[in-house]
């Protein structure tokens, strides 16, 4: 940003913070996010690799890890897809049209945002536990959700439900409904319009909130643990296995799942600034036609 | 704002009977078996599971954390925009693109790692010890952890109205003979107080939630590090389920207000926008 130039150098000064005050704010933002974000990344991968590769990779081959990493990469692939399909769709009903209670979808759509991870997992257990409204029934025909898969995948799709929606919708309400209608006018069909008009219109948003899902998806803690059941090589998730660990004292090996997570939270970071940047690029020129 | 009463596009009827499908199933449905399972509960027993010493204790513990974790990143949250918004530094994109990391990385992953560097033989642990500072298994603990999960939403919400800031308000303050303190009080901290506020209101609503970063560090003694989603945990494991209920109702109802005071937040900021 070139400072404007009718300012003197004068005046450029008073309008800027003395130079004391820009050091001592910086140095105090750059230790303090070097001590709150950037220590604690970087002890996960000290502390995998405290015992060398060798010892890294060999907690990362136990039955246990392994089992642990299918069973993530299982719920993933189950509660991502459904809310994407879920995430399109209300983005799709809110942002195109008007209706009644409209509001009310989208405070359903947030909730999940907004309330404890434990209380998310409690909900179901009311619902299918042993002493659930469903668990008799469920118990008689040997069906079991909570402790079990389904319970998993269960409150990982409930705590997943907005980061696909919550994206698409601003973004689609920006974009209005008007080259839509176009293309319906001319005679496409409303499949033919959502993939040719739609959906490149919304790539980008799309991809941030498929990303940021999955990470969601895959690292849930708290929900998850209130219905795993914590059985080991059967419903413990990748987080479960970090905190199962890490309270048997092997730390090295809850390390180095915890570092698969950690991972995958920075791959997601760098997916995420990839797509920011690639969206200011794609959406800077349809602005300039905006303004006329 | 465009009125779209009768649309021609095609597709209302499936986005919207998928949408509200889904939501009923998987959101509605759960959250009545909640306020059931409270309503079937009877007033006595319900004030008795919400009132107990414990439960108090366990409220005013995550109450209090929550409030000095959001607290800490008003402060905190407020230079780190500041600084990454105005000052050019090397290395400033990436703290800029780490800010959102708390948001990314698994709750357990920050707990089990927060837990370790605060140990009395942790990295940081080791030189706050022999001052008699106790992090680890302490509310203090709490408090780091709830501070470390709440960064990004201050973060976040100031730094565009940072950015948006135009620089001629204050130049005509530094004009008409400000001094920059006095600018910065007078004529800048007021434009940021409502994305100030409203970062604050949903960090302090996030850390009121907060489980897996909490329950490592803050060592889980009743009455003293006990925060109030670990009771449900307690009592569900207990298959005291109306137990676990009346206290996630009562934490709801918590979440509920501070909602409410976001969005009156943002419905004031809004209209100051606009009386602009």
């Amino acid at each position: 940003m070139p400072p404007n130039s009718y300012i003197s150098n004068a005046g450029r000064r008073a309008v800027q913070d003395p130079k004391a005050a820009r050091w001592l704010l910086t140095g105090v933002a750059v230790i303090f996010l070097l001590l709150f974000l950037v220590l604690p990344v970087l002890l996960v991968f000290v502390g995998a690799l405290a015992e060398g590769v060798g010892a890294y990779l060999r907690a990362l081959r136990q039955p246990d890890a392994l089992s642990a990493i299918w069973l993530t990469l299982a719920v993933a692939a189950v509660a991502v897809p459904l809310n994407t399909i879920f995430g399109v769709a209300a983005a799709w009903a809110i942002a195109k049209f008007q209706f009644r209670g409209k509001g009310f979808v989208v405070t359903l759509i947030d909730l999940p945002l907004s309330v404890s991870p434990v209380i998310s997992g409690l909900v179901y257990v009311l619902l299918f536990g042993a002493r659930g409204y469903f668990g008799p029934w469920l118990a008689e025909h040997n069906v079991q959700i909570i402790f079990a898969l389904p319970g998993i995948i269960l409150v990982t799709l409930f705590v997943t439900v907005p980061y696909v929606a919550r994206e698409l919708i601003p973004l689609m309400q920006e974009q209005g409904a008007d080259e839509e209608e176009a293309a319906v006018m001319l005679g496409a069909s409303g499949w033919r319009t959502f993939w040719t008009i739609t959906l490149p219109n919304i790539k980008w948003g799309l991809i941030y909130g498929v990303i940021q899902c999955n990470a969601r998806a895959m690292g849930e803690f708290g929900a998850v643990s209130v219905v795993s059941g914590h059985i080991r090589g059967k419903t413990n998730t990748l987080p479960l296995q970090v905190e199962i660990l890490y309270n048997e004292y092997s730390f090295t090996a809850a390390f180095a799942i915890a570092s698969l997570l950690a991972l995958l939270a920075l791959l997601t970071l760098v997916i995420k600034h990839a797509v920011e940047w690639q969206a200011r690029r794609a959406y800077s020129r349809p602005q300039e036609e905006n303004v006329a | 704002m465009s009125i779209r009463r009768h649309s021609v596009i095609p597709g209302f009827g499936l986005a919207s009977g998928v949408a509200v499908t889904y939501l009923s199933l998987l959101v509605l449905i759960p959250f009545t078996a909640l306020f059931l399972r409270v309503g079937n509960m009877g007033w006595g027993p319900f004030m008795e599971a919400v009132l107990s010493p414990r439960v108090i204790a366990s409220y005013k513990l995550s109450l209090g954390a929550s409030l000095a974790g959001a607290l800490l990143n008003v402060v905190f949250g407020l230079v780190v925009a500041w600084v990454l918004v105005r000052y050019p530094f090397p290395g400033r994109r990436f703290l800029d693109a780490i800010i959102d990391l708390p948001l990314a990385l698994p709750t357990a992953v920050a707990g089990v790692t927060l837990t370790t560097l605060y140990s009395p033989t942790g990295w940081l642990g080791r030189f706050l010890e022999p001052y008699g500072v106790h992090v680890a298994f302490t509310p203090l603990g709490i408090v780091i952890a709830l501070t470390f999960i709440g960064l990004p939403f201050v973060v976040r919400t100031v730094q565009p109205v940072l950015t948006d800031l135009e620089g001629e308000v204050e130049e005509a303050a530094a004009c008409l003979g400000a001094g920059r303190w006095y600018t910065f009080t007078r004529v800048v901290l007021p434009t940021l107080t409502p994305a100030l506020l409203t970062g604050f209101a949903l960090a302090f609503a996030r850390a009121l939630g907060e489980y897996g970063s909490v329950v490592f560090i803050s060592g889980n003694m009743p009455m003293k590090t006990e925060i109030a989603p670990l009771l449900i945990m307690t009592k569900l494991e207990q298959y005291d389920y109306q137990g676990a209920a009346a206290i996630a109702l009562v934490m709801l109802l918590m979440s509920f207000m501070l909602l409410l005071g976001i969005n009156l937040l943002q419905w004031w900021s809004g209209k100051r926008y606009a009386s602009k």
